[in-house]
């Protein structure tokens, strides 16, 4: 029985590393898949055909693989935390289903807009599949903060016990930040005619994250009493504090940037603003994963998984970025109104 | 009988239509991309532009049912955790783990490479395009290979131990390659490879009907039929090879696929029902047509040998006999079906009837083959009814009951996730179905001139009106 005992000696620095790494696997795919949502949330603000037709032919070339990251993401929290996976999915049904639902209807409709007439009608449900996947994000985020009620290993709460005001104003936040990506997305990709109005968008869609960032950080340490706990101690109060601070700079330097008409730095600071909101959340939870219920200690796989895990994934991962960055190389450069439809592609 | 509207039930039939919709997808995706490769490399070595064409116009169905595919995949992977948590709890450490292997080291390879496949044509070199080819085909059939590891441990759970109910991994070899992974990944892989080329087929023989691009739709089929001369008949007897694997390591699930309910006796045979009526409470089948002998034959390829009837097993651990039963014997008979539909076409070929002039006249012939379209899906589907619901009341077989692994979901947010799929899948296959169907009616483009042989420089030529998407 030495594979037994040693598959059930606890590792709570492996456990700490795949905590890392799929926060790393989560934030790849909220920043790519964010933009691609985020572009679908403004072609419901688009009005003209051929422009939605433009920007889902856009996607083309990006979105199977940015929505693989999702996958990845799911694959490795059911391997490395099996008992968080069953918790947390199944606490969380509703706002997952709806996730699903609103990437299916996402995905769909980018595939048939292509080979379809109706493509009013199917750019309208890429634009509604793209905000329910996005608010959807925000729920279960916000649904998770709520910390669902556990007992003996098994989800006891009720099934709308994630619809709060505080997992709106989340839903709110998440929806907004996204849309905020794909305006900034769209005019690092377009340029002239097609660019301008998203300088001006952008401006005014900042302030939605902008908004509800605050109010989350301000709301939650008053609404979670472990949040409270968490922030509001010395020394870690230093380290938070931090957090928020490089968020406003953020903040600052995108409005900055999009005032001088910059094309790369909105994108790159809307991105800082994920990662700052994303690394305060991960310290929030750290070393929980459903929040004051499961640690990462308790929700982990045996340590032999997660070594055979690490070594295997931990080979893969430069080479998953390696080719996911030569295909944005591949399909790099601006996309072009005068090439028209299907420019991206052939 | 079950209680139908139970959470139990309910979470059984979501996760059935999950899976059922989803499984119509990889196998075309698994056997076309290795069709795809054979044409580009073959366009490469004759610059021949059939290949060129077929590539190409091939590739408008793959995109279309690849999309579609990865729709359908994520509801099914994320569906572990929210209707099952109780098996994610107690089997993700291995079940899961795989899947994470499938998504880093397969799925990701394979979407990725896919948009460079598709649409890389004037972006990358030859070379470069051949090789984001190859990692699409690679891709495809190394995603089956995890996840049919996943789902053979589900069958044969080897390589560990259970404590507590929870699966801890001794020997990832042994479970990894478990014992029913090399008969149930060949036959998964030969029925994709199968579907694929009667998808080719079924639709040249669709075009040739018409008498729509006879010379080009000609050639294919040509080609498909003597690949299915080699994969039809192989695939019929890897599927006796997957009989002797359940056989041996499921004997319960083998009984409830015959409707076998007496184990033989010393010296006698076991007879093969061809029909029955089996009747769960009674134990036995009310009537049924029997081959004497054919159940010792097939199983143990002697008249004598035993074969463990289901009355050996008390009554919970039996799966249900309907299903299992039923299936099995549509998928084999759609398997012999289509190894008739080749061998027929061989026939006709050495009568001097594949031929543009004589084809036409072959019109059941090219019937038979569109046929064969819906016949291979309906043998995938039925093939893995047989195999879960067979697999019953286990969810892992001897370890873990299904009606211990599901979540204890409201009843009525159960339903309505279901009516949403039902209704929501239901659209997405019409859609997809009549898209297809436009993209066949539009017809493959021969006119566009292929890239030219200039070795690996990218083609920068501007793009000529009219070959977008």
């Amino acid at each position: 029985m030495d594979a037994l005992s040693a598959a059930l000696a606890p590792s709570p620095t492996l456990a700490v590393l795949w905590f890392l790494l799929a926060g790393f696997f989560l934030i790849i795919y909220v920043v790519l898949d964010g933009f691609d949502l985020g572009i679908g949330i403004l072609s419901l603000f688009t009005g003209s055909e051929r422009r939605q037709t433009l920007l889902m032919a856009s996607l083309g070339t990006v979105w199977d693989a940015n929505e693989s990251w999702l996958v990845v993401v799911g694959g490795i929290l059911f391997g490395a935390f099996p008992l968080a996976y069953g918790l947390i999915l199944h606490a969380l049904y509703i706002p997952i289903f709806l996730l699903l639902f609103g990437l299916a209807l996402r995905g769909v409709a980018l595939v048939f807009h292509e080979h379809s007439d109706r493509h009013r009608l199917w750019a309208l449900l890429f634009g509604i599949g793209s905000v329910l996947a996005a608010a959807a994000q925000g729920f279960v985020l916000g649904g998770l903060l709520e910390a669902p009620s556990i007992r003996q290993g098994d989800y006891v709460g009720g099934a709308f016990d994630w619809l709060t005001p505080f997992s709106l104003v989340v839903a709110v936040g998440v929806t907004g930040g996204f849309a905020l990506l794909g305006a900034t997305y769209l005019i690092l990709k377009t340029e002239g005619g097609m660019q301008a109005p998203y300088f001006r968008l952008a401006r005014r869609l900042a302030w939605v994250p902008f908004a509800a960032a605050a109010v989350v950080t301000v709301y939650s340490p008053l609404r979670h009493r472990w949040i409270f706990e968490e922030w509001f101690n010395l020394p870690n109060f230093y380290f938070y504090a931090i957090l928020p601070l490089l968020a406003l700079f953020a903040f600052y330097r995108l409005f900055r940037s999009l005032r001088r008409g910059h094309e790369r730095a909105p994108f790159l600071w809307t991105v800082l603003i994920f990662l700052s909101s994303f690394l305060g959340l991960a310290a929030t939870l750290y070393p929980y994963l459903i929040p004051g219920r499961v640690t990462i200690f308790e929700a982990a796989a045996p340590a032999n998984t997660l070594w055979f895990m690490t070594a295997v994934v931990g080979f893969f991962i430069p080479i998953l970025i390696a080719y996911n960055a030569y295909l944005y190389r591949t399909f790099r450069g601006k996309i072009r109104p005068e090439s028209g439809y299907g420019a991206e592609r052939d | 009988m079950e209680d139908w509207l139970s959470v139990y039930m309910l979470s059984r039939i979501q996760f059935g239509v999950i899976a059922a919709f989803h499984i119509l997808f990889p196998p075309l995706t698994m056997g076309l991309s290795l069709i795809l490769l054979t044409f580009e490399v073959l366009w490469l070595r004759t610059r021949d532009a059939f290949y060129y064409r077929q590539l190409r116009f091939w590739t408008k169905l793959f995109l279309l049912n690849f999309g579609v595919g990865v729709v359908s995949g994520i509801p099914l992977e994320f569906s572990f955790g929210t209707n099952w948590a109780p098996f994610a709890r107690d089997t993700g450490s291995f079940v899961g783990h795989l899947l994470g292997y499938e998504a880093v080291l397969a799925f990701m390879l394979e979407s990725a490479f896919l948009s460079i496949m598709v649409f890389g044509w004037r972006r990358v070199s030859a070379g470069v395009h051949l090789f984001a080819t190859a990692m699409v085909a690679l891709g495809a059939n190394l995603s089956a290979f995890w996840i049919m590891s996943a789902n053979s441990w589900m069958q044969t759970p080897s390589g560990a131990v259970f404590q507590d109910g929870k699966a801890i991994i001794t020997d990832y070899f042994a479970a990894i390659f478990n014992e029913d992974l090399p008969a149930a990944y060949w036959h998964m892989t030969a029925a994709a490879l199968e579907l694929s080329l009667f998808v080719l087929g079924g639709v040249s023989a669709w075009y040739l009907l018409r008498g729509r691009h006879a010379d080009f739709f000609l050639r294919l089929f040509k080609g498909a039929a003597l690949a299915l001369l080699l994969v039809a008949p192989l695939q019929i007897w890897l599927g006796d090879l997957q009989g002797q694997s359940v056989a041996r390591s499921q004997p319960a699930k083998l009984a409830a696929m015959e409707a076998h309910w007496q184990t033989n006796p010393p010296g006698t045979g076991a007879a093969w029902a061809l029909l029955a009526w089996p009747d769960e409470a009674g134990q036995r089948n009310l009537w049924s047509l029997d081959i004497p002998y054919g159940l010792s034959l097939l199983v143990t390829h002697s008249p004598h040998g035993q074969v463990r009837g289901l009355r050996e097993f008390p009554p919970a651990d039996q799966p249900p006999v309907w299903i299992p039963f039923y299936s099995f014997r549509i998928m084999v008979a759609a398997g012999f079906f289509m190894a008739a539909v080749a061998l027929w076409t061989l026939w006709a070929w050495r009568r001097g009837d594949l031929t543009p002039a004589r084809i036409g006249t072959r019109r059941w012939l090219l019937r038979a083959w569109m046929a064969c379209i819906p016949i291979a899906y309906l043998a995938i589907e039925t093939g893995w009814f047989t195999r879960e619901v067979g697999r019953q009341p286990w969810i892992v077989y001897g370890i873990m009951r299904t009606e211990h692994a599901y979540s204890a979901l409201p009843l009525g947010t159960l339903l309505w996730s279901l009516v949403t799929y039902i209704v929501v899948y239901g659209v997405i296959i019409t859609m997809g179905f009549i898209l297809a169907r436009r993209i066949l009616r539009a017809g493959p483009d021969l006119s566009s001139p292929p890239p030219a042989p200039t070795g690996t420089a990218p083609d920068q030529r501007p793009l000529p009106q009219g070959e977008a998407g």
